[in-house]
């Protein structure tokens, strides 16, 4: 067996251990072991790559695989869970950085020949570069780098030049090859700038999702140039479900992908000024354990403000106090609830919460009306009912949790203020409704000895 | 050699392939699954190796090491995250 068919037969393993373990990674019992194997994948086509043959910069390579190897390796085990929507931003933008490299290098080289393969891989380097420098702008912005969302008239007439003016270099690069390939880069490198900076924080998670599909199509385009099966069917595999995913987010945010991108969110918010009626009612710790600890049924609504007090933990020991006491305990999380999808899950399991006691919002809704207590965590507009009923609304028609069918409605928050979108809940006007005023994680601490006590 | 149609059919069959991986999954996973399929598309790092071990000149060997660097990242990064993520499901009925 020549080594290039031993380096084949590894590429077909490694696409065909990726998919499998994607496969896994898409139920909870078995997401673990998934990861496992398509790292398994990576390792043995990374390992059988060395061995292509009429290869040099041996030396050089392993040094870089080394210095982005290692670093990848320590930031990635020591970032704190909350942080991670901006850590994955990170590494798809060296993915994408990566597959522009390679369409930069073999462009250059002049490799690149017949006008399929030569078209394939400018896209695929433009939409590698857009993702690598669009990825950083979102990871600046997540991280707090970057802290105003710049906005100007005429902006998306400004990225459809700079959009035009990418493609036709792109067209040149194709037709008089290597032509201006630096302009080429250039430009998508500033296009993924342009793009990224006017959108806001909150719908960031969107457009990772978007870049990690776009990765994926590039690292695709590159493995026809390339001639490499592994990476046009591992990237092929990640933009089409990665298109998938960005689209489920956009829908559990209510907004179109298109909506997101080209239109800037905070501006409609202040047109529903008219507040709720009601006032709010202070509740007091001793109170609300009895409330709680006395109940048969307890909903839990955790949302970011809860893992921005890091009180996940101290939650989880008061549910478990009351589980304790024969109460029934359930968490409801709110699609969008965290930074992203599916990121409460994860801070959740972080601090030991079985997910078997966590429920969507499809799956729990409709056990509101049977819950003695909705305890509301750092959340706010995905249990705010003006979601269902005034059009005015910026966030009307979001699906939102039916935490108003409570029995009872307690609200731990700092203070009074309105949440992300900025605007006022009506639920915490409810008559049903009592605030518990303070610091997140304190005020499940002393919750917990109150519970305990009683 | 991968042309043509071929190339075209493998690249439909893998689009369906990953549609329907990611079709039915639950929401509690989409963060660690973007993280996972984020990793998978690592498999970037081969193609910069190639690229690396046949460029010539300083410019060129220059951007395929940032390249190798950038693949690398891509690789461990999204390993080390997702494998972080996914060891903390666990479910309450024992089986840690």
């Amino acid at each position: 067996m020549g080594a290039a068919t031993a380096i084949q037969a590894s590429y077909f393993i490694a696409a065909a251990l990726f998919i499998f373990g994607l496969k896994r990674m898409s139920s909870p019992v078995t997401a673990r072991s998934g990861i496992v194997w398509a790292g398994v994948g990576m390792v043995v086509a990374t390992l059988i790559t060395f061995l292509t043959p009429g290869m040099s910069n041996y030396g050089l390579m392993t040094v870089a695989i080394a210095i982005g190897g290692i670093a990848a390796w320590v930031t990635g085990r020591r970032v704190a869970m909350t942080n991670m929507p901006q850590m994955i931003a990170l590494y798809n933008g060296m993915g994408g950085g990566a597959a522009a490299a390679i369409a930069a290098v073999e462009l250059f080289a002049g490799n690149v020949h017949g006008p399929s393969v030569l078209i394939l891989g400018v896209l695929g380097g433009i939409i590698g570069a857009v993702s690598f420098s669009g990825s950083l702008i979102a990871f600046g912005k997540l991280q707090g780098l970057i802290k105003r969302s710049f906005r100007f008239r005429g902006q998306n007439i400004v990225n459809l030049l700079i959009l035009t003016g990418t493609l036709v270099a792109g067209a040149v690069v194709v037709l008089y090859a290597p032509g201006p390939v630096t302009l080429l880069f250039a430009l998508a490198l500033v296009l993924g700038v342009t793009m990224t900076l006017p959108i806001g924080g909150a719908d960031m998670p969107v457009v990772i999702s978007l870049y990690n599909a776009l990765t994926g199509l590039a690292v695709a385009f590159e493995g026809f140039v390339l001639n490499n099966a592994a990476m046009i069917i591992a990237g092929t595999v990640v933009g089409s479900a990665g298109t998938l995913l960005t689209q489920l987010m956009a829908k559990a945010m209510n907004r179109s992908l298109a909506n997101v991108l080209f239109s800037g969110f905070g501006e409609t918010a202040a047109a529903g000024a008219t507040g709720p009626a009601g006032t709010l009612k202070a509740i007091e710790t001793a109170d609300a354990a009895v409330m709680l600890g006395f109940s048969e049924k307890v909903i839990v609504v955790p949302g970011y403000g809860m893992a921005v007090a890091q009180a996940q933990h101290k939650v989880w020991e008061l549910c478990q106090a009351l589980i304790a006491r024969g109460v029934t305990v359930k968490f409801a999380i709110h699609p969008v609830a965290g930074r992203m999808p599916g990121h409460m899950n994860v801070l959740l399991a972080e601090a030991g919460v079985p997910y078997d006691l966590i429920y969507d919002e499809a799956e729990i809704n409709s056990e509101f009306e049977t819950a003695d207590v909705a305890l509301i965590i750092g959340a706010n507009d995905v249990v705010n009912p003006v979601a269902r009923t005034d059009k005015s609304s910026p966030i009307y028609g979001m699906p939102i949790l039916n935490a108003d069918k409570a029995k009872n409605v307690i609200v731990i928050k700092r203070g009074q203020g309105a949440g992300f979108s900025g605007i006022e809940n009506a639920l915490f006007y409810l008559d049903h409704a009592r605030m518990l005023y303070g610091d997140g994680q304190a005020k499940a601490a002393e919750l917990v000895q109150a519970v305990k006590a009683l | 050699m991968i042309d043509g149609f071929i190339a075209l059919y493998i690249f439909m069959l893998a689009a369906f392939t990953g549609y329907e991986v990611i079709a039915r999954v639950p929401v509690i996973l989409h963060t660690p699954l973007m993280s996972g399929s984020n990793f998978v598309h690592g498999i970037v790092l081969v193609g910069a190796m190639v690229a690396m071990g046949r460029a010539e000149g300083p410019l060129e060997l220059t951007i395929a090491f940032l390249g190798v660097v950038l693949a690398a990242g891509n690789a461990v990064g999204g390993y080390a995250v997702t494998e972080r993520m996914l060891e903390m499901f666990k479910s309450s009925k024992g089986k840690r």
